[in-house]
């Protein structure tokens, strides 16, 4: 079983009602099960070639602990944390890329997101303690707070920085 | 042996030692705050920031060829890997096929500049450890790559040659002699090297057994590279995910798992010797043909979606995540640069550890400042 098919499997766990067959192809859109009231399912495989990632996992925020734990069980390891703002939606979304030491070729991207006025994440600093800077990183940037974080100060921006020159509506 | 076995450190007979972010052994404007007990680091906190220059919002103000200059400017050592991966992901998100000679001319360049980069670390590296010869015979081997390269792209370190689909200048005749020549003496060089520095007694005792990283922290904080290949994990971009002509070439991934800095100054000086072979092969088969795709967008407008890149620098695994709303500039450009998470165990791996071998571990890590803060 290939990797890319094991990760499926292992989140299955976090969306027993869509089970792990709602994984749609990117482009064709060709989805497994009846339902058609979503277009993508939670768990979204995308063509590498056009894309340049294999996996998509949507999240919400309180299985991104879960997600972590779950991706470091199957060896990922952690490539960095940004967030995107999405200020139509009144939404901020967090980006997490994972990728393994391996030759079975698997880039998994876990996104989740969180309102625009008043951000607020988990931290996964518990599993992956690399994620410290990009959380700071994405703090400085785009004002998410990350619940748990041992130390949330500015890491790039000044220490007294009250900006987040990230966001869509920041005029320097 | 980590130092922590041997002594019991006191915490409350400590003092905070400030490290840069005007040290010469910090190679750029870094900070790390140690708190000592005597010579040895209890703990450490590194401060960023003192170049940062905000290259990603940059890249939501510029259009997309506007913005190939920063590369440059990121990792000054290294730039035309960095130059390639952000070639890579705008090619992908808009499906430009690059010709097969320039494919060729690329990897050939960005092997050349993989060589210059390891010249400046070796030289450095060496320098921390009070070995000030080798840093002048790897300058002088230096210069020759920058004279090379800056006959074909007209600048000496921050290179902007890449374009989408293909490159600025086709290379000529003078170029590939003075390449053949400079890979003939620069194997002789490495086997001078080898006898000057490699095998050196105080070389080994600073180095054998210092600044272990095990694999288990690596995976933690993301670390590639001759970081992570220095441990013994066989990763190296070129290989796990082969982009450009790399699937054609012979070459191998130096893997050692010292776990420790000297594994890490091994994988390195492999590495250029590999660099070499993989020059050698290109100037043995480069195709005839054009540079530049004869059918490109003149303006560039991904359609909306992200997209991924990953390239194999000098340093290691350097990403870029391309969010496109469709528009000519990027909504949002996320540059992941190796360096970054290469330091960031920095704090966790030096407790306990003599404060001039941590020095020398910082060193090991090849720190380029600027790409880390960008």
């Amino acid at each position: 079983m290939s990797i890319l098919e094991k990760t499926i499997q292992a989140f299955a766990e976090l969306f027993p009602e869509e089970a792990a067959a709602t994984v749609a192809v990117d482009g064709t859109a060709e989805e497994q099960t009846e339902k058609d009231s979503e277009a993508e399912g939670p768990v979204v495989a995308r063509d590498y070639a056009t894309r340049g990632f294999h996996l998509d996992i949507g999240v919400a925020p309180d299985q991104l602990v879960r997600a972590a734990e779950i991706l470091f069980a199957l060896d990922y390891f952690i490539e960095s944390i940004t967030g995107v703002d999405w200020p139509k939606e009144k939404q901020i979304e967090a980006v997490y890329d994972f990728c393994r030491y391996d030759f079975d070729l698997c880039r998994v991207v876990v996104r989740t997101r969180t309102p625009r006025d008043e951000p607020r994440l988990p931290t996964i600093t518990g599993i992956y303690t690399g994620a410290n800077w990009h959380e700071r990183e994405t703090h400085d940037f785009f004002g998410v707070v990350f619940d748990g974080h041992p130390n949330l100060i500015p890491l790039l921006l000044p220490e007294d920085a009250d900006f987040h020159p990230l966001l869509k509506d920041f005029t320097a | 042996m980590n130092q922590m076995d041997l002594i019991e450190l006191q915490p409350d007979e400590t003092f905070v030692l400030n490290v840069g972010p005007q040290h010469p052994a910090t190679h750029g404007v870094l900070r790390v705050k140690m708190t000592m007990d005597g010579e040895y680091i209890y703990d450490a906190e590194t401060v960023l920031g003192y170049i940062h220059r905000m290259h990603e919002k940059m890249a939501e103000n510029r259009t997309y060829a506007q913005y190939m200059p920063n590369m440059g400017r990121l990792d000054y050592l290294s730039a035309m890997a960095f130059n390639h991966g952000y070639a890579l992901v705008v090619e992908r998100a808009c499906g430009i096929e690059v010709p097969e000679r320039a494919e060729y001319i690329r990897v050939l360049t960005v092997e050349l500049n993989r060589i210059s980069s390891h010249l400046v670390w070796l030289g450095a590296f060496v320098l921390d450890l009070g070995g000030f010869t080798p840093l002048m015979y790897c300058f002088d081997d230096r210069e020759y790559i920058l004279d090379l390269l800056e006959s074909i792209t007209g600048s000496r370190l921050t290179y902007c040659y890449f374009r989408f689909g293909g490159l600025y200048n086709d290379i000529d005749e003078p170029f590939i002699e003075g390449t053949r020549r400079f890979v003939k003496r620069m194997y002789k060089e490495l086997k001078m090297y080898a006898k000057l520095v490699t095998g050196n007694i105080i070389l080994m005792k600073r180095l054998r057994g210092h600044g272990i990283i095990d694999q288990n922290m690596c995976q933690r904080y993301g670390a590639t590279g001759p970081v992570a290949r220095g441990s013994g994990i066989n990763y190296d971009v070129r290989r796990n995910e082969p982009y450009s002509v790399y699937p054609e070439l012979d070459f191998d991934i130096p893997v050692d798992d010292g776990c420790d800095s000297y594994a890490r100054y091994l994988v390195r000086m492999e590495e250029m010797v590999q660099s070499l072979r993989i020059i050698e092969q290109i100037l043995a088969k480069l195709p005839e043909g054009p540079i530049n795709p004869a059918k490109k967008p003149k303006i560039i407008k991904p359609p909306p979606g992200d997209y991924y890149a990953a390239v194999e620098t000098a340093r290691g695994n350097f990403g870029i995540r391309l969010v496109s709303d469709g528009g000519k500039n990027a909504y949002r450009l996320k540059l992941r640069s190796p360096t970054y998470s290469n330091m960031h165990l920095f704090d966790e791996a030096c407790r306990g550890m003599l404060i001039a071998d941590a020095l020398a571990f910082m060193g090991s890590l090849d720190l380029v400042i600027p790409e880390m803060d960008r």
